[in-house]
């Protein structure tokens, strides 16, 4: 029957990344029943170093030194491209991020349990494998492998009644869309009899060209890959366990996962929408419009609904989640533009520099809500942040530098992100697409302004919140502040790990 | 596109000039406020040093850039750092580094509040009105204009009046929803083009290697268009300035009406006519009948106010309105007025401004009615504020006067436009005088019967030398303006005289 494959005929070396990733989390795992209780910052620190390791590879990789072939491995059901890197240097960059804005805020809250950073790590590592997976049955794994520990993470300061309804909420639903994807992915292959995408592909594309009977069961399979993964990136009409888990989670989860689990979503989206789109088109000249228009319709109510739900918010933490959503609306457009032929890699370059930008942003964001958190309140609303600017003004500039960076003003990575989103659109003749989401933004510039508007020029009876934060949050506060000015004055360093992206893949 | 990369030049240093300054203040913060302001004013002195050396080095008989610098930037999807100047913007680069100085120098008796954090959004705001008028390449154009919007936005905020803050929120977002459009327009242009690079564009529209549809080239002239207009701002787009113009601290107010307008004039020549001349051409009536409603409306409605502040606002509608109307003349000198007139009411709506401040700093009110006879107890003051307000209204021998002259001489004489425009903006000249006169009648002549009036003292060297300062560099550039144009015009003749006659060729001759 089968042969055991060799180490190198499975290219292991090419998913190096993962692999040490994988290898860090297990030893982790083992070395923190070691660590007593009130040394858990060790377990941190591997947990750090595991990741920059990591990172330092898949850095490497990004910028074009070869490790492994830069092809498959696993027989073809793991892709290592360019594209594959740059979601590894996002995720792991998130992960490091998350650590960093997690320490203090789990010694604070008496969490400070060390199985949290092993469930990041994993679920870091789930966002990684779905950025890289080009077959079906891997994608369902690499979401569970991202999912499950958000899940139990969500929980994490049980027994705080908003955190286990968060957990709670996030479980059943997500439980839920799994089951959507499953019987997606299920009948994708009664229709195709594969579960490579490509293959999937090249056979949708006979069945639908075909009067031939699985175009319904196609179709609805299709349609159920799509539901699952517009629920992990929280898209309209999706998304409505969105803002009660951001708002109940421990507030540095919810700053981890709502980078992590879209760079997930939207890596795996990218990967089955467009991939298979842009091999077909390039083996037929044309493309084919399966789901542009009904990712059109996503993006729009994603975008329509987060930003206008987002200004009526009072509570900061809601108020992300729902900005969180509406820029998932942001990212759709990008990958509705990669349904036109020959826009397919714009789109993907697109959203990952969206992705990247973000990932500084958004966590940033979230950091100064955990800074605020220490004047030890539960709930951060809009009032909390009045006159922030007199008593904490490092605090209050980080935090403009976000809330600039969000609304997509230049010199702020958002702007160049929301950029090429816009330019990719254009690119693809979405022009209706893009002046909505242009219009979007200055939507959303109101209530990313209001925050502005209270730390400066509203005279503060907040808590006074020192400008002196833990080292570990003071330097994820300095690193994504810095990271959004420099990738917004500095778009190179961006853009030219995603110039290489393209989503036609290498090797069969 | 590759472009060839050059070293830095005179205008990459004028540009980054205030950014020092900038650097400086915001990483030493021991200084003490004094030399907080001191060293803004230094930077923004230094930066209107090195203009004036671009100023001596401009070569009169060339059309198109000098002292460029190119470097790479994003050089993956083809967008460099490229900028340059012309003989349309380095009149703007001069007035904004003419203006910079007097509006900090102003400033070091009014604001007494976050000292630091205000001189530092002083010299960043420098920095992006530099930036939008030597800016070559589109992204970065539209770097430097959306930029421009956060310290404004900060200005009005955090040290303006009453109603600041709806007033801050009102500018930022009437503004960006404009620039947002015109962000699509370039993606869509730079898509065409291939570069987002404004001199190749703008050679390859005049070689005919670019050009588009007629519906693509209107699409893409509106795109632009709207977000230049709401900036101007024309009539009906102008709900913004009242409110910001009144909120903002006085040397916003001058920085607002005195340079941060004209960004949206100098991209209507730039972009609109330099990219789209056919649709300039077939809008032309358009648009001139929309400024030339804005010139009567401003007029007629500063005229009804009560508060000298939103007066002043008002007349800026009015004033606008007939820049426009000389740019959409499409001839040469409708365009040399509109670029001379940019100048001209930066200085004096911009002196007017500070006169409305400095009154304000003294008796806490902007009411018309509260003021009269101040000649009376401060006679140098209302001296320096007749020369103003006549030099506002376009008296000969004054600087408003050549510049308006110019316009209507350039409406009068233009292809597109029938001669009613002249005649209606010529109407909006004596409106001017009306609304003008009335208001230095109200608060300058007339008895002296308020208690409060009788108790303001006259400006002197010894103890007000800030606002003196501020206020004598404009009345002398008044005098020289308005006696001796012809530099002004010489410099920019080239470069209008170029764009002026390929926008002709192109399409008003085909007509």
């Amino acid at each position: 029957m089968f042969s055991t494959p060799t180490f190198d005929e499975l290219n292991i070396w090419a998913a190096l990344p993962m692999m040490a990733l994988a290898f860090g989390t297990c030893i982790l795992l083992v070395a923190d029943l070691f660590i007593p209780k009130d040394k858990k910052v060790y377990t941190a620190a591997l947990a750090g170093i595991g990741l920059g390791v990591s990172l330092l590879i898949a850095l490497l990789q990004a910028s074009g030194v070869e490790i492994g072939d830069k092809s498959t491995a696993f027989e073809g059901i793991f892709v290592v491209d360019q594209f594959t890197h740059v979601v590894n240097v996002i995720s792991l960059m998130a992960g490091i991020i998350g650590i960093m804005v997690s320490y203090d805020y789990l010694e604070r809250t008496g969490t400070e349990r060390g199985e949290f950073y092993t469930l990041i790590l994993f679920s870091t590592l789930g966002a990684m494998l779905m950025g890289s997976s080009r077959n079906l049955v891997m994608i369902f794994i690499a979401l569970e492998l991202l999912s499950i520990p958000l899940y139990i993470l969500s929980g994490f300061r049980r027994p705080m009644l908003e955190s286990e309804e968060s957990a709670m909420k996030y479980f059943l639903l997500g439980a839920f869309s799994s089951g959507f994807l499953v019987y997606g992915i299920a009948l994708i292959y009664g229709a195709t009899g594969s579960f490579e995408l490509v293959n999937v592909w090249q056979t949708a594309v006979d069945i639908l060209e075909g009067e031939g009977a699985g175009q319904f069961t196609l179709l609805i399979g299709i349609a159920m890959v799509l539901i699952a993964l517009g629920f992990k990136v929280g898209a309209v009409p999706f998304h409505m366990w969105q803002p009660d888990v951001y708002q109940g989670a421990p507030t540095p989860v919810t700053a981890f996962m709502s980078v992590t689990a879209k760079t997930g979503g939207f890596a795996a989206m990218l990967r089955v929408l467009v991939t298979g789109l842009a091999v077909v088109s390039a083996s037929q000249g044309k493309a084919i419009d399966v789901w542009q228009d009904s990712v059109q319709v996503i993006a729009v109510l994603t975008l329509i609904l987060g930003n206008f739900v987002a200004i009526t918010q009072t509570d900061l933490k809601r108020m992300l989640a729902y900005s969180s959503i509406a820029h998932g609306g942001y990212i759709l457009i990008a990958i509705a533009a990669g349904g036109t032929f020959g826009v397919g890699d714009s789109s993907a370059q697109a959203a990952l520099v969206y992705l990247m930008a973000y990932t500084f942003t958004n966590i940033g964001a979230f950091a100064v809500v955990i800074a605020l958190e220490r004047s030890e309140r539960n709930t951060i609303t809009l009032n909390d942040t009045k006159g922030l600017a007199q008593h904490s003004p490092l605090l209050a500039a980080a935090m403009t530098i976000f809330m600039l960076s969000l609304t997509g003003v230049p010199l702020t990575a958002g702007f160049i992100g929301k950029f090429f989103v816009f330019k990719a659109a254009l690119e693809a003749n979405l022009e209706v697409l893009a002046v909505i989401g242009v219009l979007a933004s200055v939507v959303s510039a109101y209530y990313y302004l209001r925050v502005i508007v209270n730390m400066y020029m509203v005279e503060g009876d907040a808590h006074p919140v020192a400008d002196k934060q833990p080292l570990a949050l003071r330097s994820a506060l300095w690193v994504t502040a810095m990271g959004t000015l420099i990738l917004g004055i500095l778009p190179y360093i961006m853009t030219d790990l995603a110039r290489d992206v393209t989503l036609a893949i290498v090797g069969r | 596109m590759q472009l060839e990369t050059t070293g830095v030049s005179l205008t990459s240093v004028t540009l980054f000039a205030p950014m020092v300054g900038f650097f400086i203040l915001l990483f030493l913060n021991k200084l003490s406020d004094e030399r907080i302001k001191w060293g803004a004013l230094i930077t923004s002195l230094i930066t209107l040093g090195f203009s004036i050396l671009l100023l001596a080095q401009f070569k009169s008989d060339e059309t198109g850039l000098q002292s460029e610098h190119i470097a790479e930037w994003i050089p993956t999807f083809g967008i460099y750092y490229h900028v340059g100047i012309d003989g349309i913007s380095i009149w703007l680069v001069m007035l904004t580094t003419f203006i910079m100085p007097l509006s900090i120098l102003i400033s070091f008796n009014m604001i007494h509040e976050r000292i630091r954090l205000y001189y530092l959004f002083m010299l960043l705001i420098e920095f992006a009105m530099l930036g939008v008028f030597v800016a070559q390449d589109m992204f970065l154009f539209y770097v430097f204009w959306e930029l421009t919007l956060v310290p404004m936005y900060f200005l009005v905020g955090i040290w303006g009046g009453e109603e600041r803050r709806y007033a801050a929120v009102k500018f930022f977002l009437y503004t960006m929803a404009g620039s947002i459009l015109m962000l699509l327009a370039i993606l869509w242009l730079g898509n065409e083009a291939g570069t987002f690079d404004v001199k190749v564009i703008t050679e390859m529209v005049q070689s005919g290697a670019l050009s588009f549809g007629t519906d693509t080239e209107r699409l893409l002239f509106l795109g632009f268009f709207i977000a230049f207009a709401i900036k101007v701002p024309l009539w009906p787009l102008h709900s913004w300035l009242p409110d910001a113009h009144v909120q903002a601290p006085t040397a916003g107010s001058i920085i607002l009406a005195g340079i941060l307008l004209k960004l949206g004039t100098y991209g209507l020549i730039r972009f609109n006519l330099g990219f789209f001349p056919n649709a300039a051409a077939d809008f032309a009536p358009w648009i001139a009948a929309l400024a030339v409603i804005g010139i009567i409306y401003g007029a007629w409605v500063a005229y009804a106010q009560t508060d000298v502040k939103k007066l002043v606002a008002y007349t800026s509608v009015s004033h606008l309105g007939f820049v426009v109307l000389g740019i959409f003349s499409l001839t040469s000198s409708g365009v040399q007025g509109a670029v001379l007139q940019m100048v001209n009411h930066g200085i004096s709506t911009g002196g007017l401004f500070a006169l409305v401040g400095i009154l304000y700093d003294r008796r806490h009110t902007k009411a018309i009615n509260a003021f009269g006879g101040i000649w009376k107890v401060m006679p140098v003051f209302s001296g320096i504020a007749l020369v103003i307000s006549l030099s506002s209204m376009g008296l000969p021998s004054l600087n408003g006067f050549v510049g308006e002259f110019t316009i209507l001489l350039g409406s009068a004489s233009s292809d597109v436009l029938s001669i009613w425009f002249t005649a209606v903006a010529t109407l909006g000249v004596i409106l001017a005088a009306v609304y003008t006169l009335f208001m230095f009648n109200k608060v300058f002549m007339g008895p002296l019967d308020k208690k409060e009036n009788q108790e303001l003292e006259d400006l002197t060297w010894s103890k007000n030398w800030t606002e003196l300062g501020a206020l004598v560099p404009l009345v002398i550039m008044i005098f020289v303006i308005g006696l001796y144009p012809s530099p002004f015009f010489e410099l920019m003749d080239g470069s209008v005289g170029h764009l002026v006659n390929f926008v002709h060729t192109v399409a008003v001759a085909g007509k």
